[in-house]
């Protein structure tokens, strides 16, 4: 056994809790990482319906089947684009298994007229904004670098260096606040993210200037390979205090309580009384992308630990046991699964290589004489071939 | 009146004042822009007369002013932002580069990003670290931003205006050492091409190829080097990105020799795609290789030994006889 190894097996034997080598003040950092404090929660992992003094929300047993539905079919697509990864029509796919409580969650709670700014994991939030899931690929198909219009469905393309999008989301929420409107902004990044500069400078400009922003955290414990204890010794829905803001930790695998913390930070927002940091407390069950390989920096416990709190399962049991929803139900979503995955397999697959040409459209709005030059260049270029086969 | 003799930083004000007169989606931020009126006054009196909704003062954080510009001008406004010197827009090259430049592109042409970013730079005013530098080689290289130097009073009037109308991103580089130089400016006249060179003189037996703070120093190099007889054209290239080979073309086909100026260091900088470009444009005019004149491969200097760093009368006039010594 290599020394890499033996201290990978030390490192998430501590993370398992199973044996305890760490320092103390490590041990500290990580307990409060661990203990949930404050969670906020409304559906236990047994699929039990809890009440909490502040974020209790009542929903008919249609919405409860609405949110059931777009957990589903949103790991089914995740999935389905899995299995394209793996069968070499897409280059790369960042799964968002596990997640979907707090994407579905925090994605039903907006309005039409807010805007979202995702990373590149918001599957199920871009679901919610009803964004053709199929456009999501493209990226990953290598056809384009997101491709859609964000102003179609109010949502922004996907940002892959980490944070940068928050600070685009100020800004936007400056400008909403600016127009007078009302409505309000969602910001999406990762635990990882939440150690980038420009996060920790979105959190200033969007208190400086009251920015009608909510900032959601999906803390889903590992940054690629690196544990939530090395970004950071506090609980992350704690800094926001010292910006000058409200944060709250809510359980991201509770889709219910995703949703009302969600809708109230919204809320609180289009009141005019500035930004919120919702940290969801979820789980990565995949890889960080499909090119990583989780087996080399964490357990099967952990895991195994983690799926007990399946936000899907959980969900579902309750509406089971409270009669919302009937075997029927259940099968015909099961049909429709598997329709998503068969269109999201046939449209990749479809997906055409863009033009040659495309390599020099859309670089400038205004043109560019060196773009307009090198694009004759290589017109011509292409041309010789054509020429050459003519003959 | 229409034509006013005013510092190339009064025209700058004067060309602010103006945009954020003729559209309302126009918005300046920055560090210190407000009260202060920006550390040079370039922003003098604009909050007072617009308001802190139009002008605002931001916190210390370059990339959160770039940053927070981007979604501004995705929710349709036109942020103008000023980067307080050349030396600390780094903080905000990620969001210049990974962000603002490719927006558009990444969303096929659906998203418009007039974001303008003012930097006062390059050397001359004994300034301490950091204060001084030439980075725009940086920005010219990156595709998705354009960037344009004025290096006179009526050019900073029309090219920041012309910049703030333009969808595309541009960096706006001011020679900071020119700030106080006066010049005409006819605010009724009809502008040139944004990204069109001018002749700022003709001549006949070499030309001289500048931009920013270097144009006024190589007018008086042709200047000095009339009175030996030699015939100088020296051309203001005004826009980095594009860069308007064309007119420099026609020029080295005329004189058959170019020297090229810029303060900031000669490696991998601006002289070096002129170089290169000109050469394979004018290889049978040529009559000398291309010369380039410019800041070193080093830190830029503290500021008692910057008079040896940056280009300087003689050392232009040194490039110029080699090249006519071919």
């Amino acid at each position: 056994m290599t020394v890499e190894s033996t201290a990978a097996r030390k490192t998430t034997r501590r993370s398992s809790g199973t044996k305890r080598t760490a320092s103390a003040s490590a041990k500290k950092a990580q307990d409060s990482q661990n203990s949930e404090p404050e969670l906020v929660q409304l559906l236990t992992p047994e699929g039990e319906r809890v009440q909490h003094p502040e974020y209790d929300i009542d929903l008919s047993a249609d919405e409860l089947r609405g949110l059931y539905r777009d957990m589903v079919l949103t790991r089914r697509f995740d999935a389905e684009a899995t299995s394209l990864q793996r069968q070499g029509e897409l280059g790369l796919w960042a799964s968002l298994l596990g997640q979907e409580a707090a994407q579905i969650g925090s994605g039903r709670a907006l309005r039409d007229d807010d805007y979202v700014f995702p990373t590149y994991r918001e599957h199920g939030v871009a679901w919610c904004r009803g964004v053709d899931p199929t456009n999501l690929l493209g990226m990953f198909r290598g056809v384009n670098h997101g491709g859609w219009d964000p102003s179609t469905n109010n949502f922004h393309l996907y940002t892959i260096v980490l944070g940068s999008q928050t600070l685009h989301a100020t800004g936007y929420a400056m400008g909403i606040a600016k127009d007078g409107a009302d409505s309000a902004v969602l910001a999406y990044f990762g635990d990882g993210a939440s150690s980038q500069g420009d996060v920790n400078e979105s959190f200033v400009f969007s208190a400086v200037y009251n920015a009608p922003v909510v900032f959601f955290c999906q803390n889903n414990q590992w940054a690629i390979s690196e544990p939530i204890e090395k970004q950071t010794r506090v609980p992350l829905y704690q800094r926001a205090r010292g910006f000058g803001f409200p944060g709250v930790r809510v359980d991201g695998n509770d889709v219910l309580a995703c949703l009302a913390v969600t809708r109230s930070a919204l809320e609180r927002a289009r009141r005019g009384e500035g930004p919120t940091l919702i940290e969801a407390f979820t789980y990565r069950m995949a890889a960080h992308t499909t090119s990583d390989d989780p087996t080399r920096y964490r357990r099967d416990a952990e895991r195994e630990a983690w799926e007990a709190k399946d936000p899907i399962q959980r969900l579902r049991t309750y509406m089971e046991n409270e009669g919302h929803a009937d075997a029927a139900f259940f099968e015909a979503l099961e049909a429709e699964s598997e329709e998503l995955g068969k269109h999201v397999r046939e449209v990749v697959r479809a997906m055409p290589v863009p033009d040659h040409m495309a390599i020099f459209d859309n670089v400038y709005a205004d043109g560019h004489a060196l773009v307009d030059e090198e694009r004759a260049q290589f017109a011509a270029y292409q041309a010789s071939f054509a020429d050459g086969e003519a003959e | 009146m229409a034509v006013q003799n005013l510092p190339l930083a009064r025209a700058l004000n004067e060309s602010l004042r103006k945009s954020l007169e003729s559209d309302p989606k126009v918005v300046i931020m920055g560090l210190d822009v407000g009260k202060l009126g920006g550390v040079f006054r370039i922003t003098d009196g604009l909050q007072k007369d617009f308001g802190e909704d139009r002008v605002i003062d931001t916190p210390l954080a370059e990339s959160g002013i770039v940053g927070t510009a981007i979604g501004l001008a995705l929710r349709g406004y036109r942020p103008v932002v000023e980067i307080q010197f050349d030396g600390f827009v780094f903080p905000a090259y990620d969001q210049i580069v990974t962000q603002l430049a490719k927006m558009r592109a990444r969303s096929l042409g659906t998203v418009k990003m007039p974001v303008v970013i003012r930097i006062p730079y390059g050397g001359g005013i004994g300034a301490v670290e950091h204060h001084s530098e030439s980075p725009e080689a940086l920005f010219a290289h990156v595709a998705g931003l354009k960037v344009v130097t004025p290096a006179n009073s009526s050019d900073a009037y029309w090219m920041l205006q012309q910049a703030i109308q333009s969808d595309d991103p541009v960096i706006f580089f001011e020679p900071k050492r020119r700030y106080w130089d006066k010049g005409e400016v006819d605010t009724e006249a009809i502008p040139g091409e944004l990204h069109k060179a001018r002749v700022a003189r003709e001549g006949t037996d070499l030309t001289l190829a500048a931009y920013g703070p270097m144009v006024k120093t190589c007018l008086e190099v042709a200047a000095a080097a009339a009175e030996e007889g030699k015939s100088i054209e020296v051309l203001d290239l005004r826009s980095l990105s594009p860069i308007d080979f064309d007119t420099i073309q026609s020029s080295v086909e005329k004189t058959r020799r170019l020297v090229v100026v810029h303060e900031a260091p000669v490696f991998y900088g601006s002289g070096a795609e002129i170089a290169a470009r000109i050469t394979e444009r004018c290889f049978y005019h040529l009559e000398a290789p291309v010369l380039r004149v410019g800041g070193y491969h080093a830190p830029y200097p503290p500021a008692r030994l910057e008079e040896e760093y940056l280009p300087g009368l003689d050392r232009v006039l040194d490039a110029v006889d080699r090249s006519l010594a071919y």
